[in-house]
C-alpha cells in the first residue's frame, strides 16, 4: 500500500490538464517506477497523485509532418528500443534506454517520466541532449515547445508549468538533428544491469561525404553536473576537424573544460573526470565507425 | 543402495516451481496488526525524550511502544547452542528497544497499527530528542584511548582478544637471509541479501506465544524469545516455514523478540513485523569487515621461517556472534600453511556500525582474502609461480590439528589444484599473459581455501531425528536442521532412503517445517554442518527403526532378524534373496495386528564429537581495462573436496551460489557509511551492488570426492566453502594482469582508479 | 477517507472484479485479495524482481504498479502456468530438472519473465538471454542453472532438441 492521499486518474490529456489545475499540489505519475519508489521512501508520502498512466494517446512513435521523430511521452523504454523508426534513425536512443534498470523497469518506465524527473543520471537524457531534442508540453493554453536544454532548470526541477496545468506530451527529434548522423552511448556503471549511471556519455557525429572530416559532433553527459549537459568545448575541438586520432584525443580532453562533476559517495570528482574523458574518446570512435568512417 | 550420490530433483522443486510454497508472509493471518520500527537517526547517543503525541493521533495506530517502555532485560541473539558454562555463553547486550542508541538504525520505538500505511505515518510522526555522542566507524580508531565507548564493560571497545603463540616468532624472524613480505588487507561490510527479507508474526494461543518466523534456527529462537520476554522457554513455540534464503543473517534471533513483545502488549493479538529491504541491510546483521596485517619471513627456498598475523574485526554495535568469526579466520592461518613460529592476535571491536553476525563462511572469506593475497605477494617476492608456491607449502597430507583433532587424510589440495588448473588451462595462459603492455590486459589467478565443517569442539554439536514408518511403507522424517534453500531436505530424504533400504528417496517424507512443539530439538542451519551432522542422527535413527522393523518382521515371517534386510522397500530374506513381504504390508500388519499392534517409530539424538576439514580452490581469469578501471571476469572455476556428494546436482548448485557471492565480495559489494553522520548510504538493492545476471561469466563447479572417514555418509562441508576463495583468486588474477596488488576488497573501479593512478598506469594529462 | 475503485481484469485467464483501495499496489491486490502468493515481496521498489507478473504479456514489477491500473488488463502470475489438470509448463519443469531452484523465493518472478521471453518464439544469444533475465536478483544460484533452464527450454521450443540436450 502506498501512502497516498488521493488518486485522480486522467481519462484524456484535457482531463489531465483540468486535474492539474484543480490539484496543483498533486504529483503526476506515469510509469510509476520512480514516483512509487519515492513514495515508499517517505519523500512523497501522503501526496495526491494524478495518474496519466492510461493515456494511450501519449504512447507511440511516429514521424510527424515536419519529419520530426515524435515520441509520445508515455512510450515505455522497451517500446522505444523495439521501435523500427528509432532503430533506423536514432538507434543510439533505443540502445541508451535499453540500459535503464532491468527489463521489467523498461516495460513500465516511460521516457516522459525519465525526463520530467529532472535527474542527471537518466539514461535517456544525455542522448536527448546530444540530439537537440525538443520537449512538447501541453497545457490550458495549448502546446509549448522547448529545447531540452531549457526544459531542465536545476537538479530535480523541469519547466513544467503547474499554473497552466501542463503535462509533457511528446519528445521530438528534429530532422536536421538525426539526418546522416550516428551516435554511441556508454553507460558507465558499477554493474552491467540494474544500475544507475556513474557517468553516461552520448556522442554523435555527421561526417563529410568523403568521411574525412567531422561536419558536426555533439556530446552530452549525464552525471557530469547537476543536470544533463552538453560539452561545447569538446564539440568545438572536433567540428570541422579531420577524422583522426588527434582530433579524437583533443575532443576527449576538451570535455574537462565543460563538465563539473562533484565528489559524492558514489564517485569522486577525479574519477568521474577521468572516466568522462575516456568515455568521450570511446564514444566518438564508435560514432565514427557507425558513420562509416575510419580511425 | 545407490540413492545417495544421485542427482535427484529437490523434494520441494514442484511446489517452488509452481509458486505454492508458503513462506511466513504467505501464512500470516490477513488481520494481523502491523509493527513498524522507529530507528535512530544518529549513530551514537542517548534518547532523552520521545514525543508520540502526533503519531498517536493517526487513525489506525493501536499502540506505540518506546525505549522507555522496554524492560531492562538484556538478551543475546547469536544462533549458538546454549552453553552450560556461563563463561561461554553469548554476550547478552541487547534490549528490545534502546535508550542508548549505538548505530544509525538502532531500534527506538515500535508502532503497532492496523495497516502498514498508518504504521509508517506514525513512525515518521514520532519525534525523538537525543543527547548526541561522538561515534566511531573504523575498527582501529575504535581501539584508541579516548575513542567513543559503546559498551561500558568493554574497555577500548574490545569485545575480545585472542592470541596464537607457536614457537618463537621474534627469534625466528632474525634468522639471516630472510625475505620479509608484509601486507595490510581490508575486507568490506557486506550483507547477506537473501531475497526474502526477515520477518515474523506472533500470536498467543492458550497462554503461550506462537512465533512464525523466517529463521534458520527455530529452536534457538525459542530460547532467545524466552530470555527476552522473561518467560519460561516452554511458553514459546517457534514455527519455521520455508524461508527465502538466510546465509547466516537468520542465524540470529532478529526481530522475533520484539515482535513477540509487541504481541504481549496488545493482549496476544496477532502482530506481524516485516523488515523492509532497507532495514535488512542495516538493522539485521552484516558480515564483519576485517582488517588483517600479515608479515611473513621467507627463506630463499620459499619455506616460512616465521609468520605474524593481526586481525581487527569490526563488530559493529552489538556482540551477536562476536569473536567467533575472527577467531575462526585466524585459526586457519597456522594450519593452512604450517610454520613453526607463528604469532597471531585477533581483536573484535565494537564500532557504531550495524551489528555483524554470521555470514556464509564465518570469517574465512576475510581470512582467505588476506591470507591468499599474501601468498601471492610471497610468491611474487620470491619470483616463483604462485601455484607452485602453494603446492610446496600448503598443509601436507597427514597434518593433524591439535585442538580440533581434524586430520587431512588425503591429498585434497593438490587434487583440487590439478583439476582447476586443467579446466582453466593455467600453465598456458600464465605464460601467454606474461609481459603485457596494452591498455587491456588479461591475467589468471588462484587461491586455495581452508575450511572446517562444523563447530566441534568449540560448541556442542548435536542432532536429533525422529522417524515413523507410515502404513504405505514410506517413512516420515523430522530433524531440527533446517531447509533454508540449500537442499537439506532432499539430502535427508536420500540418506534416509539409503539407510532404510527404501526404493527411492520419494519414499522418505522429510517434514520441512520445524515446529518447536513437534520437531526434535536441533540447532538449525548454520556452519556447513547440516548434511554432516544430520547424517549421524539419520543413520543412527534409521538403524534403530530398521531394527524395530526387522524385529517385527521376525514375528510375522518367523525368519531370524539377521537373515533379513530391507531392500527396495521390501523385507528380503538375504540368504536366498526372496522377498518376504513389502514394507507396506509389514507396516499395515504391525499397526492393525489385533494381538500386538505397534506404531513403528524411532527417535534418537547423536552428539557429534568429530569435525572435518573441507578444502578446495578457485581459479579466476580476468580482463582488466586499465583506462576504464574495470575488471571483467572471463572464467572462474571452483574445485571442492567435500567428501562424497550426496546429490551432485545440488552440490554443484550450492557451489554456483557461493561463487556468485565471492564474486560480489571481490568486485562490487560493500555497505557504505557517511563518515560525517554514520548513516548508511546504500542500503538498498540498487546502490548495493549485488551481482546481476549480467555480471558473471559461466560458473564452473568441480569436485574431488575423497570419502570423509569420520562422516556418517562420507560427506563434509560444502555450504560455505564456495564463498571463500573467489575474491582472492580474482585479486591475484588482477595482480597477474597488471602487476598491481589490490589489497582492498571489493576491487571496485574506484579502488582500481586510485591504485592505477598511484602506479602510473593512467595517462591523464 | 478511503478511496476505492472497481477493478475488472483477467487474472490467469479468469475474468474477475474487485473493489480495491486505490492505495494498493498490484502486489497487494494479487497477494491479499486473490491469495496469489507466488507474487513475492523482496524490496517493493523494483530492484529484485520477485513480484514480477505479466501484464498484457509484458513482465512488470507489480510492486511499482497500481492495482487501479489493472483495470482492463490481462494479468498472469506463476499460478496461471499450471493447467487445470495439474500439469505444468515446460519452463517450470526445466527449472526443476536443471536444479535452477534453491530457496525458491526469486523463482516465480524468473519463471514469469522466462514465459515472456519464450513466448516471443525467438532464438536469443547467450548475452541477449542474460540481459532479458537481468531484472531479477538471486542470491542462491549464481544464475547459472536458471540460465541453463531457460536456454534449454528456448531451444526445445524451437525444435532444437539435440542442441538443448548439449547445453550444460
Amino acid at each position: 500500500m502506498y501512502d497516498m492521499k488521493a488518486l485522480y486518474e486522467a481519462a484524456s490529456v484535457e482531463n489531465a490538464i483540468a486535474l492539474r489545475l484543480a490539484h496543483p499540489e498533486a504529483q503526476i505519475v506515469a510509469g510509476g517506477t520512480d514516483v512509487f519508489v519515492q513514495m515508499r521512501e517517505g519523500k512523497r508520502a501522503g501526496k495526491e497523485l494524478i495518474s496519466i498512466h492510461e493515456l494511450k494517446e501519449l504512447s507511440g512513435i511516429c514521424i510527424d509532418e515536419e519529419e520530426n521523430i515524435r515520441i509520445g511521452s508515455l512510450t515505455t523504454f522497451s517500446h522505444i528500443t523495439k521501435n523500427p523508426i528509432i532503430q533506423e534513425k536514432i538507434n543510439v536512443l533505443g540502445e541508451a534506454v535499453d540500459m535503464v534498470g532491468g527489463p521489467q523497469i523498461r516495460n513500465a518506465g516511460t521516457i516522459g517520466g525519465n525526463t520530467c524527473n529532472g535527474v542527471t543520471s537518466a539514461d535517456s537524457a544525455s542522448t536527448l541532449f546530444a540530439w537537440d531534442a525538443v520537449i512538447e508540453l501541453t497545457g490550458k493554453n495549448g502546446k509549448r515547445y522547448l529545447p531540452i536544454k531549457e526544459f531542465y532548470i536545476k537538479a530535480g526541477t523541469v519547466d513544467l508549468r503547474v499554473e497552466d496545468g501542463e503535462i509533457q506530451t511528446a519528445i521530438l527529434i528534429p530532422k536536421a538533428s538525426y539526418e546522416n548522423t550516428a551516435g554511441f552511448y556508454i553507460k558507465y556503471a558499477m554493474r552491467n544491469a540494474m544500475d544507475i549511471a556513474t557517468t553516461g556519455c552520448s556522442v554523435n557525429c555527421r561526417l563529410s561525404p568523403d568521411k574525412k572530416t567531422f561536419e558536426r559532433v555533439r556530446i552530452a553527459y549525464g552525471v557530469a553536473g547537476p543536470v544533463p549537459m552538453r560539452a561545447p568545448s569538446a564539440e568545438a575541438a572536433a567540428n570541422g576537424k579531420p577524422v583522426t586520432a588527434e582530433t579524437v584525443d583533443a575532443f576527449a580532453k576538451a570535455v574537462l573544460e565543460d563538465i563539473h562533476p562533484r565528489d559524492s559517495w558514489r564517485a569522486s570528482k577525479a574519477f568521474r573526470q577521468h572516466i568522462a574523458v575516456e568515455l568521450a574518446r570511446r564514444c566518438l570512435i564508435e560514432s565514427v565507425k557507425r558513420c562509416g568512417g575510419e580511425l | 543402495m545407490n540413492i545417495v550420490g544421485k542427482s535427484e530433483v529437490r523434494v520441494d522443486a514442484f511446489d517452488k516451481a509452481t509458486g505454492r510454497t508458503k513462506y511466513y508472509d504467505d501464512l500470516a493471518p490477513k488481520d494481523a496488526l502491523i509493527v513498524k520500527i522507529k530507528h535512530s537517526e544518529i549513530a551514537h547517543g542517548y534518547v532523552t525524550a520521545v514525543n508520540t503525541e502526533k503519531a498517536e493521533q493517526i487513525p489506525g495506530v493501536v499502540k506505540i511502544l518506546t525505549c522507555f517502555d522496554a524492560p531492562e532485560r538484556p538478551f543475546p541473539t547469536a544462533g549458538h547452542p546454549w552453553s552450560m558454562d556461563p563463561g561461554h555463553q553469548d554476550v547478552a547486550d541487547r534490549l528490545l528497544l534502546n535508550r542508548h542508541v549505538r548505530y544509525y538504525g538502532d531500534d527506538v520505538c515500535a508502532v503497532i497499527a492496523e495497516d502498514e500505511v498508518a504504521a509508517m505515518q506514525a513512525v515518521r510522526a514520532i519525534e525523538i530528542t537525543y543527547d548526541e555522542l561522538p561515534f566511531v566507524l573504523d575498527v582501529q580508531d575504535a581501539m584508541q584511548d579516548g575513542a567513543p565507548q559503546l559498551h561500558e564493560k568493554y574497555k577500548n571497545n574490545i569485545l575480545a582478544h585472542t592470541q596464537i603463540r607457536n614457537g618463537d616468532y621474534e627469534a625466528a624472524s632474525k634468522e639471516p637471509g630472510l625475505i620479509k613480505v608484509e601486507g595490510w588487507y581490508d575486507t568490506p561490510t557486506v550483507q547477506h541479501c537473501h531475497i526474502e527479507n526477515h520477518g515474523c508474526f506472533c500470536y498467543e494461543e492458550n497462554g503461550r506465544m506462537v512465533v512464525t518466523s523466517s529463521t534458520q534456527i527455530p529452536h534457538i529462537v525459542r530460547r532467545v524469545v524466552g530470555q527476552a520476554l522473561g518467560r519460561p522457554w516452554g511458553d514459546i513455540r517457534v514455527i519455521k516455514p520455508y524461508i527465502g534464503g538466510g546465509f547466516g543473517n537468520k542465524q540470529d534471533a532478529l526481530y522475533e523478540p520484539l515482535c513477540a513483545w509487541c504481541c504481549e502488549q496488545v493482549g496476544g493479538r496477532c502482530v506481524k513485523l516485516d523488515c523492509s529491504r532497507e532495514e535488512t541491510f542495516v538493522s539485521n546483521r552484516v558480515r564483519h569487515a576485517i582488517r588483517t596485517h600479515i608479515i611473513s619471513f621467507l627463506r630463499p627456498d620459499g619455506t616460512f621461517a616465521a609468520r605474524k598475523i593481526e586481525c581487527f574485526s569490526n563488530q559493529g554495535a552489538y556482540a551477536s556472534h562476536g569473536h567467533g568469526i575472527v577467531a575462526k579466520g585466524m585459526g586457519a592461518f597456522p594450519q593452512q600453511y604450517p610454520c613453526p613460529n607463528v604469532e597471531g592476535d585477533a581483536y573484535t571491536v565494537f564500532t557504531n556500525r550495524p551489528a555483524a553476525g554470521a555470514m556464509r563462511g564465518y570469517g574465512i572469506p576475510q581470512a582467505m582474502f588476506a591470507g591468499e593475497s599474501h601468498i601471492d605477494d610471497c610468491a611474487k617476492a620470491l619470483g616463483v609461480d604462485p601455484l607452485e608456491f602453494r603446492r610446496a607449502h600448503l598443509m601436507p597430507v597427514g597434518f593433524k590439528d591439535g585442538f580440533s583433532k581434524n586430520e587431512l587424510y588425503t591429498d585434497s589440495y593438490n587434487q583440487c589444484l590439478d583439476k582447476g588448473m586443467a579446466y582453466i588451462d593455467y600453465a598456458r595462459k600464465r605464460k601467454e599473459y606474461a609481459n603485457q603492455t596494452g591498455p587491456v590486459r588479461r591475467g589468471i589467478g588462484v587461491a586455495a581455501f581452508w575450511y572446517n565443517t562444523a563447530v566441534f569442539p568449540i560448541s556442542l554439536e548435536t542432532s536429533s531425528c525422529r522417524m515413523q514408518l507410515n502404513l504405505d511403507g514410506t517413512v516420515t522424517v523430522q530433524l531440527g536442521e533446517t531447509e533454508i534453500g540449500q537442499g537439506a531436505d532432499t539430502a535427508y530424504a536420500q540418506m534416509t532412503a539409503e539407510v532404510l533400504g527404501l526404493a527411492d528417496y520419494k519414499k522418505a517424507h522429510v517434514v520441512s517445517c520445524q515446529d518447536t512443539d513437534i520437531t526434535p530439538t536441533g540447532l538449525g542451519a548454520y556452519a556447513s554442518r547440516q548434511t554432516y551432522t544430520a547424517g549421524f542422527s539419520i543413520r543412527q535413527t534409521g538403524l534403530l527403526l530398521k531394527e524395530k522393523i526387522l524385529k517385527y518382521a521376525c514375528e510375522v515371517t518367523r525368519q531370524a532378524v539377521y537373515n533379513m534386510d530391507i531392500i527396495d522397500s521390501n523385507i528380503v530374506r538375504i540368504t536366498d534373496g526372496r522377498v518376504l513381504m513389502s514394507l507396506s504390508e509389514l507396516s499395515m500388519t504391525a499397526q492393525y495386528n489385533p494381538v500386538h499392534s505397534e506404531h513403528l517409530t524411532a527417535e534418537s539424538t547423536y552428539t557429534i564429537r568429530n569435525n572435518a576439514y573441507s578444502f578446495g580452490c578457485t581459479f579466476a581469469e580476468v580482463e582488466v581495462d586499465i583506462p576504464m578501471c574495470k575488471v571483467k571476469l572471463l572464467n572462474i572455476v571452483n574445485v571442492h573436496d567435500c567428501g562424497r556428494l550426496i546429490n551432485p546436482a545440488l552440490a554443484e548448485a550450492q557451489v554456483h551460489g557461493g561463487m556468485s557471492m565471492a564474486i560480489g565480495y571481490g568486485l562490487s559489494e560493500q555497505l557504505l557509511f557517511d563518515p560525517k553522520t554514520g548513516r548508511p548510504l546504500n542500503n538498498n538493492l540498487l546502490d548495493y551492488k549485488l551481482s546481476t545476471f549480467m555480471d558473471h561469466p559461466d560458473l564452473e563447479a568441480e569436485f574431488v570426492e575423497n570419502y570423509e572417514p569420520t562422516s556418517a555418509f562420507g560427506t563434509k562441508a560444502l555450504g560455505e566453502p564456495p564463498a571463500c576463495s573467489g575474491a582472492p583468486a580474482i585479486r591475484n588474477a588482477i595482480l597477474n594482469a597488471t602487476g598491481v596488488a589490490i589489497d582492498t576488497a571489493p576491487m571496485t573501479p574506484h579502488i582500481l582508479f586510485a591504485r592505477f593512478s598511484q602506479e602510473g598506469l593512467l595517462h591523464d594529462d | 477517507m478511503a478511496q476505492y475503485k472497481l477493478v475488472k481484469c483477467t487474472i490467469n485467464g479468469k475474468a474477475v472484479e474487485k473493489m480495491v483501495d486505490v492505495r494498493a499496489s498490484l502486489t497487494d491486490m494479487l497477494r491479499n485479495d486473490f491469495r496469489l502468493t507466488s507474487v513475492k515481496k523482496g524490496c517493493e521498489v523494483g530492484e529484485c524482481g520477485a513480484c514480477n507478473v505479466l501484464i498484457d504479456g509484458e513482465a512488470v514489477n507489480s510492486c511499482l504498479y497500481l492495482a487501479a491500473w489493472a483495470d482492463g488488463k490481462e494479468i498472469l502470475t506463476l499460478e496461471g502456468l499450471m493447467n487445470p489438470d495439474g500439469s505444468i509448463s515446460d519452463i517450470q519443469q526445466a527449472f526443476m530438472d536443471e536444479t535452477a531452484i534453491q530457496c525458491g523465493f526469486c523463482t516465480p518472478g524468473f519463471i514469469v519473465t522466462a514465459t515472456e521471453i519464450l513466448a516471443s518464439g525467438k532464438e536469443y544469444t547467450d548475452d541477449e538471454l542474460r540481459k532479458l533475465l537481468s531484472g531479477h536478483l538471486c542470491r542462491c544460484t549464481g544464475y547459472q542453472n536458471i540460465f541453463r533452464a531457460v536456454k534449454k527450454t528456448m531451444l526445445r521450443r524451437l525444435g532444437k532438441t539435440a542442441e538443448a540436450d548439449a547445453v550444460r
